[in-house]
């Protein structure tokens, strides 16, 4: 059981993927996108180069929000996000959140994934079981 | 230009995946989740779990292949090449476990247009073997220049 209380920053989760980890991503979910693990095909269609996958930042949110709730994974109720700026593999990405309401054992936690100032996921929100 | 709103209300055929708890520790890994529930029977039974539990967003492995058709369907018609996922909404029900044999079906909820854009908005509810409702998902493709 986590203790959450409306205000609070839970904890900055950072993660730096290497250069691969879009292949293994896209393993992983069946997602095989050429725009995120084809240099030149990204670049064809006017990308500055391999971008990551949404969902695989929506699963670090999703980590980051398990986390803050004790780590269990069921404890994630709903989460929605908006993708916004795109993913560069072999760059930090930082997700910080901070506890917008507790309510009937359930919290809501605002989430945003950036590299440096480019914001990747804005506007998520997290409900989680407390 | 505008956007056909023909295929709103349409509904795809149904897929049935099977969870495997080696693909749920290959996806639990690639995130960076070390937590045994997602790779060890004994841990996962010991928290309660029937089996090694998938990670929430596993569910992206077993309901997106039922999205493939309605995405691309010409009735849709989407432009693949003006298209970024803008946005995405999951609502988990039971968790999902290895062993768990999971069907998803697909709806197109919405298509409308918004500032020169087109938003393409989808639907897909999981349910698992028992009948219980695993996880919906609502997804958003926005399309530039319609």
């Amino acid at each position: 059981m986590a203790e959450l209380s409306a205000g609070e920053q839970i904890a900055e989760l950072k993660v730096t993927p290497d250069k691969y980890l879009p292949h293994r991503y896209a393993g992983a979910s069946g997602d095989f996108n050429p725009i995120h693990i084809d240099p030149e095909f990204a670049k064809a269609v006017g990308l500055p180069n391999t971008i990551l996958h949404g969902l695989y930042m929506m699963g670090l949110v999703a980590r980051a929000a398990t986390d803050a709730a004790g780590g269990d994974p069921k404890a994630l109720k709903r989460l929605s996000v908006q993708f916004r700026g795109m993913g560069a593999p072999e760059t930090e990405i930082a997700v910080t959140g901070a506890v917008a309401s507790v309510e009937d054992g359930k919290a809501v936690i605002d989430v945003v994934a950036a590299q440096g100032e480019n914001q990747t996921i804005r506007n998520a929100e997290a409900e989680v079981a407390l | 230009m505008s956007v056909k709103t023909e295929a709103v209300g349409k509904e795809w055929p149904a897929t049935t995946y099977e969870v495997g708890k080696e693909k749920i520790g290959e996806y639990a890994r690639v995130i960076g989740l070390d937590n045994p529930v997602h790779f060890d029977r004994g841990a996962a039974e010991a928290a309660g779990y029937r089996d090694v539990v998938a990670p929430p967003m596993f569910c992206v492995v077993y309901s997106a292949p039922a999205l493939g058709p309605a995405m691309f369907d010409p009735e849709v018609g989407m432009n693949f090449a003006a298209m970024v996922h803008g946005g995405q909404e999951f609502v988990w029900g039971e968790p999902a476990c290895s062993g768990d044999e999971i069907t998803t079906t697909a709806k197109c909820l919405e298509i409308y247009e918004k500032d020169g854009k087109g938003f393409y908005v989808f639907e897909t509810v999981s349910v698992n073997q028992d009948g219980a409702e695993v996880v919906r998902g609502t997804w958003t493709n926005i399309v530039r220049g319609v």
